[in-house]
Order: structure tokens, then C-alpha cells, then sequence
């Protein structure tokens, strides 16, 4: 009964908090340039409203329209309930589930893609062929982080990988990870989430046209990609998992507001970079990430 | 700088009879032409008048170096006549607006098409250049945008994400401006004038104050011609604001983007303090100008001028000193000079091109004979030189507004409009933010309108976009379609 309960509290945490972030984002960036900005909870407002509208289907789509985001949304969900939280662990852990969760993020961003291609559209093909390509060079990034943890804990379960700091290389990591959470949840400079430009987007333009329920899913699923993503940033960095219950809170707590802050900051500071860029920027992220492997390799054989 | 030339000259803002204008035989008018457009002189209008049932062409040349126009007209003809645009892309949307509005046949045209008429359909619906082979796809775009924008169709031809070509199709706006004059002008004349592009009203209402006080044998008074100048500046502001503004919200560089919407929004009310509309609705009519501000709404503006200057120069300084904004603007959407010259590039866009090319310096009429402002210049032809360009435009326009809010001139701002002289013609020439804004206008033997050809800065300026985005990527097209900001009413008339 107890585990039960739990459970449904963990939902709850990710369900209801996700969708904070973005508005967060949003204000930061307001208050930079000198704007009042929309309120912090608007996107919970967008999803209340995006629920009760009806749902536009062309003809020419099929039942993985409507099929690819609920998918995408499930599995973004199951993926954030694999994620120990600090002391408090995780429901569900074994052997080996860190694998899972990447490949459960590649199905929600596969299923994604399969929706966008069902419109038939342009615009969504381009935006498949942008957001599955620059996907290869980020997973790459996040799969070298994971080795990171891996070898430095010695184990392949994230409760395990997550409880120590990733020490000495632990700055590498951070700006690693921190790059790959912008371009997964399509930041600037990745991506732009405020344009209406369809031929410069690349996660937006494949959503275009889902509208209603759907839309909202897809949007939630974003909220929670992108907090899955501070989460798993702050205790690869921070050793929360070796804090008490409060101590633990206030840290993740602190944490994810901190890149939460981060990624306004950087919105708002700099201008997105050219598509044919965008592959440097990544690669690089990935190599920071090497080098953080390379010292928990060699750190722990000394 | 008067050369041997068979075309009649003309100044800018002045009017000759109609009987003076040189007239030869089709083929030796089309000659004759193509000898002036091989010199390097530019076509700034080609038109149709219609005679009974045959058709005459007039061609209005801007020859820079000299200062003067020259406009010459073939003798009646019908069916069909040599097409010019096989020798001179520039004349090349000119000879299809000829063939859409009056039928005759432009022979041996590269790519005979409607302006903007359709076949019913909308203008997206037609033949479109097609490149074939494995991986080239087509995007489609609009004429529905995402953005608060006009309506216009884009059609590209892409290899992935590369842009081999790209077509534009315009005339959703079209309105029949030209149509309406006929036998004018109307009472509701001034006011279609003033909306052929909402946001290059000033420019396109001096235009046409210029050609009827031209025919008018007038001219109006002196503080009326300042009053235009001070205007037509403050809409240049206010506009190169927005734009450099709307450039940056384009790379996702927030602090210009957000600054520079609201400094645009303060220029409009400087224009605002003058006439009561930001856009500068009411102030400039045939005779003069009927508003006039005092000496402390003139202090007013002064003062507010100053504050706005030294913003836009804050939010400038923060859009140049970003790497992240430079590495997007330099080297995209390239064009190089000789190409912008073929094709009668105009304005800020020609001037980003190096090319020396501003209505206030080559033919200054009004307040520009007495007060010249440099023409801002930038070698590199790509996003950057047009943003640059046009914040030198930006410190320039502000230097001038300076100078002349420091030294008003007295007197009368309106005069009373004598009767229009029949068969007459008159060109006006006015350097708007966009570029320049050109005005024919005919008077018939009851000293009535019988043709008015009006000449945005778009109608030249959209191939321009058309080539700078070959062998770009398709995702920085946005981008350079603001570098342009081009009018798609002012295009559609």
C-alpha cells in the first residue's frame, strides 16, 4: 500500500511540476529584457485549454497521428519514473535501466518524428530529417555521460550511478549535459521555441499540425523532457543521493531552478547559431564528455 | 553632366508636355532603350499608355551620374514588341506587367508570367520554375504565414536543406491602385495613395504631392518641403528600428529584439506629435502640408528625438558587439554588386551591395536640394551589410533631423493647387526608408489624370531576395527576407 502510494506521489511530482519550468524559462527571459512576461503558470493554463478543444485531422493521416504523441508522452513519462530521485531512490530499479531510459527518450523522439511524417507536409519532413539527425550527435553526448557515471560507480543502474559525484570531472560533465539538455528540449541555441518562422525550427515545425488533446500531450511531454533532463543534470553533479530527505529536496530543488535560470539566461544572452553549426556545437558537447570519461577512467585506476 | 542622349530630359519633381517627350517607331524606342540600359543607366519606370486600341510604351531612365531622368515613348503599336529583358534583367518585371495589364506580347520573354493576376486561382496556382533529380525537393510557403505579415508565395526548390532556387509569387494585395486614379485625381485619391504601402506612407504621399504641384506648375511652400523632409526621416527611423530589431528577434537575440520594438514605437509618435497619426496620415498633401507644428511641439519632438536616438544607439551597440549575431549575418544571403545592378537593385538593399545609389544625393528634389544627408554605403552584399547599412542610415537620418529641428524655417505651410495641364507628364522621385519610390503621372487633354504608373522600391527589390538566397540554407531564409523587408502591397498596388 505504501509503495503504492509512493508511486502515485512520484507521478504526481512529475506530472505537476513539469510544466513550472518553461513558464520559469519564460519569466527570466521577460525580466531580462525589461518585460512583464506571461505568467509563470501558463502553460498549465495552454493545457487546460489545449484539453478541452477539439482535434483538426487531415485526410490524408493515419492513426499514428494521434497514436505518435501519446506514445511519445508515455514513454518520456515512464523514462522521468526511472530517474532516482536523491535518497528517495527509485520505484522501479535494476540492472541495467539506464539503458532503458535512453532508449525510451529515443522512442518518444522516434514516435515523434513518425506523427510528423504522417501530415505528408514539408515543413514536418524537414523537421523530421533536422531533429532525428542532430538526435545521432546528442545521444552520442548523453550515452558518454552515462559511461561516465558508469565507470566511475562501477555499476549500470542509475540509483547506483547517480548516488556519488562525478568528482574531478564533474564540471566537464555539467557543461556536456547542459549543452545536450538545450538541444534535446530544443533551446536556444539549438533551436529557437518563441519563433513562428517554420523553415528555421526544428522540434516545433514537426508539431504544427496537431492541435487540441494531442498538442497537449506534446507540449506536456516537453515540460517533463525537460526536467527529467535539470534532474538528471543535478545528480550527476551533486551528490544528493548521499543528503538527507531535506537536504536532499532543497539541493535538487535548488539545483533545477539554477539551470532552469541557466537556460533563460542563455536564451536571452545569445543569438541561436546557423543550422550547419549546430554540429560543432554538439560535437563538442560530446567531447567534453569524453574527456569526463577519460578522468573517471584514469582518476579511478591512480 | 549632360550627354548625347535621343531622350528627353528631365529633372526630378518637374513636369514637361507630353508633345516634348522624343517619340520614334517600336523597334528604334526599344533600341534606343537598350543602348542607355548597355551604358549602365537604370530603368526606374516602363509602362504602357493606351492609345485607341493600339498601345504606346514609355520608359522613364534614371541617369544617376548626371542627375537628371530621360523618358522617351514608342509610337503606337499592337500585338507584340521585342522583349528588353533578354539583354537587361532589370526590365524583366516591367515587360510582364506590360503583357497582364495591356496584352501585348513581350517576344523571346525568359519567363512570361502574370505580376498579379491569377487564373482565378490565387497566384500560388501556376507554373513555377522546377529543378528535377533525386533529393530535390519543394517547399511551399504562404501564401498563409505564421507571422503577423502580408500574403505572398514562396516556392523553393530545395537539395536537402540547400536552396537551389527560389520563385515568388505576389498579388494577393492587389487592389487596383493604378486603376483607381484614372481621370483623377478623385477625392479619395490621396488617401489610396498614402495606404499603396502603409508604412511608406510619407514617401509615397510626397511622391505624389511632388507630380501634381509638377503639373500644377507649383511648388509648395518652403516649410511645407521641410516639414515632408523631417518626416520622411522620422519614418526611416522608425522603420530601420523595427527592422534591425526584427533582425535580431530572427537569430533569437532578445535584448535588441525587445529594445528595438519599442524605440520603433517611439519614433511613430515623433511622427505622431506632428500630424496625430504614427504613420504620418494627413501630413503631406497636394499644395503643401495643412499641418504645422509650434515652436514648443517642435522642442517637444526635438527633445524626445534625443532620448530615442540614444536608446536605438544602446540596443546597436549590444546587436554589433555579440559573436553570436555576427557569425549569422555575415556571409548569408550574399549578393554582389554587378548582380544587384543588373537586376535595378534599389535602396538600402543596393546600397548593402556597395552600390552609390540614394534618390536624396543622385536627384534630390523638396527640402533635399537644400540639405544633403551622406549616402550610407556597404561593400559585402550579404544580412550584415544590410543591417549595418542601415543603422548608418539610422545615425545619419538622426544627424539631419538634429540640423534641421535646430533651424526651422518660417512661413506658410500650404498653398492653393492650380488646375492640373493637360497632356502633360511628371516623375517624381522619393528615396523612402525601402528605397525608391517612383511616380508617373499623364494628364490627358481635360488636364485630367489619364495614366499614373507608381514604382515601389519592392517591385525592383524581390528578384534581389529571389538570388541572394541560392545556395543558402532554406532555415536562414527568414532571415534574409527581414534583411530585405520588402512591401508586398506596395508590390501589388
Amino acid at each position: 500500500m505504501i509503495s503504492v502510494l509512493e508511486f502515485l506521489a512520484r507521478l504526481a511530482v512529475w506530472l505537476f511540476l513539469a510544466p513550472l519550468l518553461p513558464g520559469i524559462i519564460n519569466k527570466v527571459k521577460a525580466w531580462v529584457a525589461g518585460r512583464r512576461g506571461p505568467p509563470v503558470l501558463q502553460l498549465y493554463y495552454d493545457l487546460a485549454r489545449l484539453w478541452r478543444k477539439g482535434v483538426v485531422l487531415s485526410m490524408l493521416t493515419s492513426p499514428g497521428f494521434i497514436a505518435g504523441p501519446a506514445i511519445a508522452w508515455v514513454a518520456v513519462l515512464a523514462a522521468a519514473l526511472l530517474l532516482p530521485l536523491g535518497p528517495l531512490g527509485t520505484s522501479l530499479s535494476f540492472r541495467g535501466d539506464v539503458i532503458l531510459l535512453i532508449y525510451l527518450l529515443a522512442l518518444a523522439r522516434f514516435c515523434t518524428a513518425w506523427a510528423a511524417l504522417e501530415t505528408g507536409s514539408a515543413f514536418e519532413g524537414m523537421g523530421a530529417a533536422r531533429e532525428v539527425s542532430y538526435a545521432v550527435l546528442a545521444e552520442a553526448a548523453v550515452i558518454t555521460a552515462v559511461l561516465t557515471l558508469s565507470m566511475q560507480s562501477g555499476s549500470v543502474s542509475l540509483s547506483a550511478m547517480l548516488t556519488p559525484s562525478a568528482g574531478p570531472g564533474a564540471v566537464l560533465l555539467a557543461v556536456g549535459l547542459f549543452a545536450v539538455l538545450l538541444a534535446e528540449n530544443c533551446r536556444v541555441p539549438f533551436d529557437d521555441p518563441n519563433t513562428h518562422l517554420e523553415l528555421t525550427m526544428i522540434h516545433e515545425v514537426m508539431v504544427l499540425d496537431h492541435s487540441g488533446p494531442p498538442f497537449a500531450a506534446v507540449l506536456h511531454g516537453a515540460a517533463m523532457k525537460l526536467l527529467l533532463f535539470s534532474v538528471l543534470l543535478v545528480q550527476a553533479v551533486l551528490p544528493v543521493g548521499e543528503l538527507s530527505v531535506a537536504a536532499a529536496s532543497g539541493a535538487m530543488i535548488g539545483g533545477v531552478l539554477l539551470v532552469t535560470v541557466a537556460v533563460g539566461l542563455t536564451e536571452s544572452l545569445t543569438a541561436r547559431v546557423a543550422f550547419r553549426r549546430v554540429p560543432l556545437l554538439l560535437t563538442t558537447a560530446f567531447l567534453l564528455c569524453v574527456f569526463a570519461l577519460l578522468i573517471a577512467w584514469k582518476g579511478g585506476a591512480a | 553632366m549632360r550627354r548625347d542622349t535621343p531622350f528627353t530630359l528631365l529633372t526630378n519633381g518637374a513636369a514637361l508636355s507630353w508633345a516634348d517627350v522624343s517619340e520614334w517607331p517600336l523597334a528604334e524606342f526599344l533600341r534606343n532603350v537598350n543602348a542607355e540600359l548597355d551604358r549602365g543607366e537604370r530603368l526606374i519606370s516602363f509602362f504602357g499608355v493606351p492609345e485607341g486600341d493600339a498601345l504606346r510604351l514609355v520608359a522613364v531612365l534614371a541617369f544617376d551620374a548626371g542627375n537628371t531622368l530621360a523618358v522617351g515613348r514608342s509610337q503606337p503599336f499592337t500585338g507584340s514588341f521585342q522583349a528588353l529583358t533578354r539583354t537587361h534583367a532589370q526590365a524583366h518585371l516591367f515587360e510582364r506587367e506590360i503583357w497582364e495589364q495591356h496584352g501585348v506580347v513581350p517576344e523571346n520573354h525568359p519567363w512570361l508570367k502574370p505580376v498579379r493576376k491569377d487564373h482565378g486561382a490565387g497566384p500560388a496556382v501556376g507554373d513555377f520554375f522546377r529543378v528535377d533529380g533525386r533529393e530535390v525537393h519543394e517547399v511551399a510557403v504562404g501564401p498563409v504565414h505564421a507571422g503577423i505579415i502580408e500574403p505572398g508565395h514562396f516556392r523553393f526548390q530545395c537539395a536537402g536543406e540547400e536552396v537551389l532556387h527560389l520563385e515568388i509569387a505576389l498579388g494577393y494585395q492587389h487592389r487596383g491602385v493604378e486603376e483607381a486614379i484614372a481621370g483623377g485625381p478623385h477625392h479619395s485619391t490621396v488617401y489610396q495613395m498614402e495606404t499603396v504601402a502603409g508604412d511608406t506612407t510619407i514617401a509615397h504621399a510626397t511622391a505624389y504631392a511632388n507630380t501634381l504641384e509638377a503639373l500644377a506648375g507649383t511648388e509648395a511652400p518652403l516649410r511645407a518641403q521641410w516639414l515632408r523632409a523631417v518626416a520622411l526621416e522620422l519614418e526611416r527611423l522608425a522603420n530601420h528600428t523595427g527592422d534591425l530589431g526584427a533582425l535580431a528577434g530572427d537569430v533569437a537575440f532578445l535584448p535588441t529584439a525587445s529594445a528595438c520594438g519599442k524605440i520603433r514605437g517611439d519614433f511613430l509618435n515623433l511622427t505622431a506629435l506632428l500630424c496625430g497619426n504614427r504613420f504620418g496620415r494627413g501630413l503631406v498633401r497636394p499644395g503643401g502640408c495643412p499641418l504645422d507644428g509650434d515652436a514648443e511641439r517642435l522642442g517637444r519632438l526635438r527633445e524626445r528625438l534625443e532620448t530615442a536616438l540614444a536608446e536605438v544607439q544602446q540596443a546597436a551597440a549590444w546587436l554589433w558587439d555579440a559573436a553570436s549575431v555576427r557569425t549569422r549575418f555575415e556571409f548569408t544571403g550574399q549578393l554582389g554588386a554587378k548582380q544587384a545592378a543588373a537586376i535595378g537593385l534599389v535602396g538600402p538593399a543596393a546600397r548593402a551591395c556597395g552600390l552609390v545609389r540614394d534618390v536624396r544625393f543622385d536627384h534630390p528634389a523638396g527640402w533635399y536640394r537644400f540639405a544633403q544627408v551622406p549616402v550610407s554605403v556597404w561593400p559585402d552584399g550579404d544580412v550584415f551589410a544590410r543591417a549595418r547599412v542601415r543603422w548608418l542610415e539610422i545615425q545619419r537620418s538622426g544627424d539631419f533631423l538634429r540640423e534641421q529641428l535646430d533651424a526651422v524655417p518660417e512661413g506658410e505651410t500650404m498653398s492653393p493647387l492650380p488646375a492640373l495641364a493637360p497632356n502633360s507628364l511628371a516623375v517624381a522621385l522619393v528615396e523612402g526608408w525601402r528605397g525608391e519610390v517612383c511616380h508617373v503621372a499623364l494628364t490627358g487633354a481635360d488636364g485630367r489624370l489619364r495614366r499614373y504608373k507608381i514604382t515601389d522600391p519592392s517591385f525592383h527589390n524581390w528578384t534581389g531576395l529571389a538570388l541572394a538566397l541560392r545556395g543558402q540554407a532554406i532555415s536562414d531564409f527568414p532571415l534574409c527576407n527581414k534583411s530585405f523587408n520588402l512591401s508586398y502591397c506596395g508590390f501589388d498596388l
